[in-house]
């Protein structure tokens, strides 16, 4: 049984894997309950910046109940995580949010799609994925700085698009399906709103279904505050209005359910 | 025995910790972290007579010690809310006091008048949001229109109601007068302060309203003020919030003259802040030998 909940956890390991990227391992006992595609709010220890910063999961151990995070410094939160040593307490509320729908993917050609900080919880997908019948993982980086990209090889064949064409295709995620000419007939992607945004057309283009993460400035990151909506197709059953909370109801939606 | 209960408008509460209305719900995703059990009252998230979108995002923005939000009270409906909320806080025993949220003075008189049946115990009256355009903060910068809105309501309502001060205003007494004499059962204060905040890297405004509320322990100095000032001018009783972190903090609003107390941005940093603000509470009387905690209520003068 799945349940929230706020812990004191610890650093297992840390280290730098590109510019500005930290790959963090957590002990906790959140890992056994992760899906793909959730997350966790983490905590600074800084008292003047109060709210926790949603990161999504890149990968759990369950054996060891370990959790890993990849995550871009991004303020003066995640720079303070990026600090943090072995053995050092790191405070989280978890896990949030709903995943993919995975069992969306039985049997059919799945594109595994993620852009810069949006590519970890490809990994965690890319592990879990059992019953497709093909895998590709598209991948969106700005340089040469490949960060997951050998985890994820692991796991199925990796396309790479960088934003100066150093390595792979040039460009972004879009570009390498056209280029090496790819086919799926289902999408699960994380990354920026206008790869979001592109992939949502190119989905309802071809007649597939394709499930998108968003983020939004969150608060409470359990569906109290309503601070984080997205504008909703239909009206939602939880709120009444067009807006769903990407904390709770989301962060994955089905790319044709959400107005982005 | 320590005895933690307190009295507002008739109303017995078992201990004097409440949630600040928008920072909880209606509970329900609280209930997951907190026995509700063994809160003073839950007060719900404003409620309007029809469903309200809200704002654009991003809507929440965090600053130093504190937090910005401009939600723009989005809210289900009353109808709702009486179908699905208010059974849910009847499996528990708390308070239930509701948030009412209009644009017109005829929007809160329909709220009101569709829970007079209702099994809640007070009515809080949000005149002071400060993120929509028409209605909400209009009432309750204006002392003569704080009246007349507080006077009408009090006419319909069936349950006590609580006017919610707003701290944007040049003399807070005034406020606390009009709804005393409007016949306003009790009052509660502070909502939220305007500020703002702006994006250097993408220079635009952090929130899409541009402006937001301004909540958390950056602003409690200025709470604990206003509290005291009408705690010394009206004879209601006053329910106190802004930046309640710790029990340390929820005495410190007692003392200035608060009768109740809540918990409002706190919730989002730690979920488990209320009760560990009603356990605080029992250990500041025992260390201090108090019998009976209203005895504290603004005894710092």
């Amino acid at each position: 049984m799945e349940q929230k909940k706020k812990e004191s956890a610890r650093v297992y390991k840390q280290q730098q894997i590109a510019p500005g990227i930290y790959d963090m391992w957590i002990n906790t006992t959140l890992a056994k309950q992760a899906k793909p595609g959730q997350f966790i709010s983490v905590y600074t220890q800084d008292k003047s910046a109060l709210l926790p910063r949603p990161i999504s999961i890149c990968e759990t151990d369950t054996t060891n109940d370990r959790l890993r995070i990849v995550y871009r410094v991004a303020g003066k939160g995640t720079a303070e995580f990026s600090k943090y040593d072995i053995g050092h307490h790191v405070d989280i509320l978890g896990t949030l949010g709903n995943g993919f729908p995975l069992e969306k993917a039985e049997g059919k050609r799945l594109f595994l799609m993620g852009g810069g900080i949006g590519i970890p919880p490809m990994l965690a997908l890319a592990k879990a994925v059992k019953n497709a019948v093909a895998v590709d993982v598209i991948v969106g980086y700005r340089d040469k700085e490949l960060f997951l990209a050998e985890d994820l090889a692991k796991y199925a064949p990796v396309h790479v698009a960088t934003e100066d064409g150093s390595v792979g295709t040039k460009g972004n995620v879009m570009n390498v399906i056209e280029a090496e000419d790819l086919k799926a007939d289902i999408i699960f992607a994380c990354g920026p709103m206008p790869m979001l945004r592109a992939i949502k057309k190119y989905a309802a283009e071809k007649g597939i279904e394709a499930y998108i993460s968003l983020e939004e400035r969150m608060a409470c990151g359990v569906g109290a505050c309503l601070g984080c909506v997205v504008k909703t197709r239909e009206v939602d059953h939880h709120s009444h209005v067009n807006n769903a909370r990407i904390c709770t109801d989301g962060p994955v939606y089905a790319a044709e359910e959400v107005e982005i | 025995m320590l005895d933690t209960k307190i009295n507002i408008a008739g109303v017995t509460f078992k201990n004097p910790v409440m949630t600040a209305s928008g920072t909880f719900g209606s509970g329900m995703e609280y209930a997951e972290f907190v026995d509700l059990n063994c809160l003073g009252a839950v007060v719900t998230k404003g409620v309007a007579n029809v469903p309200w979108e809200g704002n654009a995002t991003p809507r929440v923005q965090e600053t130093y010690g504190g937090m910005l939000n401009a939600i723009g009270l989005q809210n289900p409906g009353i109808d709702v809310f009486i179908e699905r909320d208010i059974p849910f806080l009847r499996q528990y025993d708390t308070r239930i006091i509701v948030n009412v949220c209009g644009r017109s003075v005829s929007d809160y008189v329909e709220v009101v008048e569709k829970l007079a049946d209702q099994p809640v115990d007070m009515l809080e009256i949000n005149v002071s949001c400060p993120n929509v355009k028409h209605g909400g903060i209009a009432f309750g910068q204006d002392p003569k229109c704080l009246f007349d809105i507080t006077k009408e309501i009090k006419a319909k309502a069936k349950q006590p109601i609580i006017m919610k001060l707003s701290p944007n205003v040049t003399d807070i007494t005034e406020m606390a007068k009009a709804a005393e004499a409007a016949g306003s059962d009790a009052i509660s204060l502070i909502n939220t302060i305007t500020g703002m905040k702006i994006d250097i890297h993408k220079r635009t405004f952090a929130l899409a309203n541009k402006t937001g509320g301004l909540s958390g322990p950056a602003i409690k100095p200025v709470a604990v003020r206003m509290v005291y000032q009408a705690a010394n001018t009206v004879k209601i009783p006053i329910i106190g919030m802004g930046g309640i972190a710790n029990a340390e903090d929820a005495i410190e609003f007692m003392l200035a003259g608060a009768t109740g107390v809540a918990v409002g941005a706190m919730n989002f940093v730690n979920p488990y802040t209320t009760t560990e603000v009603v356990k605080g509470i029992e250990d500041y009387m025992q260390q201090y030998d108090i019998q009976k905690l209203s005895d504290i209520i603004g005894t710092v003068r």
